[in-house]
């Protein structure tokens, strides 16, 4: 996955991050902090190799 | 296969474990649902769900060979449809680390009458239907994603549609996880380097050995573009194969549904531009967010699902939501399993009073 862009997201009037937005050409997606989720892990293994840097959340 | 045959058969296999219904655990066998639709160009430069649901195609190592995957109506007798790939793109330098595979991912919580990594452990057949432009031997795995056991056997393909069953042993060695995760993964090999092919492969046999994992006498699907395959009917079933346990449609769709859904009609292509089947509401003035409503799944998916929104009037725009005439930034809170809430911003790009909300999304929850 290709990722352009990755930016934490907080959930609604709260500090909690609930998803990470990511750009994958020219698609933009929320993927959950869900470990279950195979987006969410292919990320961390971005983010652990060091291909990938997520923004802080607004 | 008799009559008289496919009954022991049957019998043989409930008495293992299996069943007279849902005997299948590969869903969409008949390839008749496609929600993201029904032909992809370019397919296999990375891993991806094309068309047909439940069914990846994955090409790594670097891999040039690319193809076009359809859901076509060509199907053997009692079939409607099959998956279809044509080489686009050959790659007749093949490359160690390179692979290409159209596979099911299945979950550990749905194996467990498999009884695998225990003394009763009992044997797996995968059913299905091939053929192609010409002769061809291609390579059909189990993966023990848990355990990282391989066991795979060679099968053939023709310019006829043939059956091919193949029974695998069952493995005493290394149970599947009973969770929501992938387990056991039925791969189809397609083309393969010498990282998958460079040992000694002995059929039907579980090991752990990568280059053992891909038959000696394999295809490249890539080696030339006049290549074509097709499959239909694929079924994995415990202990001898038994006809192909075929479903009603609106049964397919549910199953698939726990790993990806979507607002638009079916048959209505993702990023239409469309207010039918949106998720809707009507905005107040003067707030902060203005929403564009909870989308409820229709299944409980497998877990959390990544969520893209999509523009009712623009077409082909992701990130989305609509509101009198105008597109405004949709971002996605609560996501669960269950739902998601789709929120638009107050951008001061159009909102007012009253203003209805519109907005489409798909989500995936695939393994």
């Amino acid at each position: 996955m290709d990722i352009k862009e990755a930016q934490y997201v907080k959930e609604l009037k709260s500090d909690e991050i609930g998803s990470i937005r990511i750009v994958v050409g020219d698609i933009i997606s929320h993927v959950p902090t869900d470990p279950a989720n195979t987006d969410y892990a292919e990320i961390m293994k971005q983010v652990k190799a060091g291909t990938l840097t997520i923004k802080d959340a607004d | 296969m008799s009559k008289a045959a496919e009954l022991a058969a049957l019998i043989a296999n409930v008495n293992n474990g299996s069943s007279l219904a849902n005997k299948n655990f590969i869903i969409n066998g008949a390839m008749n649902v496609a929600q993201r639709g029904t032909s992809a160009t370019g397919v296999g430069s990375t891993n991806s769900y094309p068309t047909v649901d439940r069914f990846k195609v994955s090409g790594f190592g670097s891999t040039a060979g690319r193809l076009t995957m359809e859901q076509v109506a060509d199907g053997p007798s009692g079939f409607a449809n099959c998956t279809k790939l044509t080489c686009t793109t050959a790659d007749t330098s093949i490359g160690a680390g390179e692979g290409l595979t159209i596979s099911q991912d299945l979950e550990g919580q749905d194996l467990q009458q498999l009884k695998k990594g225990t003394s009763d452990a009992v044997p797996i057949t995968v059913s299905f239907w091939v053929k192609g432009n010409a002769s061809a031997t291609y390579t059909c795995e189990l993966r023990d994603a848990d355990n990282s056991r391989f066991n795979s056997q060679a099968f053939s393909v023709t310019t006829s549609w043939n059956r091919i069953e193949l029974t695998f042993a069952g493995d005493t060695t290394g149970a599947l996880d009973d969770d929501t995760s992938s387990s056991l993964q039925l791969f189809i090999w397609l083309h393969a380097g010498s990282t998958y092919t460079g040992g000694t492969h002995t059929s039907n046999a579980w090991h752990t050995t990568a280059n053992q994992r891909v038959v000696d006498s394999q295809t490249s699907f890539c080696d030339s573009t006049s290549r074509t395959f097709f499959i239909t009917g694929v079924q994995m079933e415990i202990g001898k194969a038994t006809p192909f346990e075929h479903e009603p449609f609106e049964t397919t769709l549910a199953k698939c549904q726990r790993y990806f859904c979507r607002t638009y009609t079916y048959g209505v292509a993702t990023g239409t531009a469309t207010v039918l089947g949106a998720v809707v509401t009507q905005a107040e003035a003067s707030t902060v967010y203005s929403g564009s409503g909870t989308w409820r799944y229709p299944a409980e998916m497998r877990a959390a699902p990544t969520i893209t929104a999509y523009s009712t009037q623009n077409a082909d725009t992701t990130g989305k939501t609509t509101a009198d005439g105008t597109d405004g930034t949709a971002t996605i809170y609560g996501i669960g399993a269950q739902s998601a809430f789709i929120c638009r911003h107050n951008d001061s790009s159009g909102v007012v009073a009253n203003a209805f909300l519109k907005a489409h999304a798909t989500a995936s929850a695939e393994l």
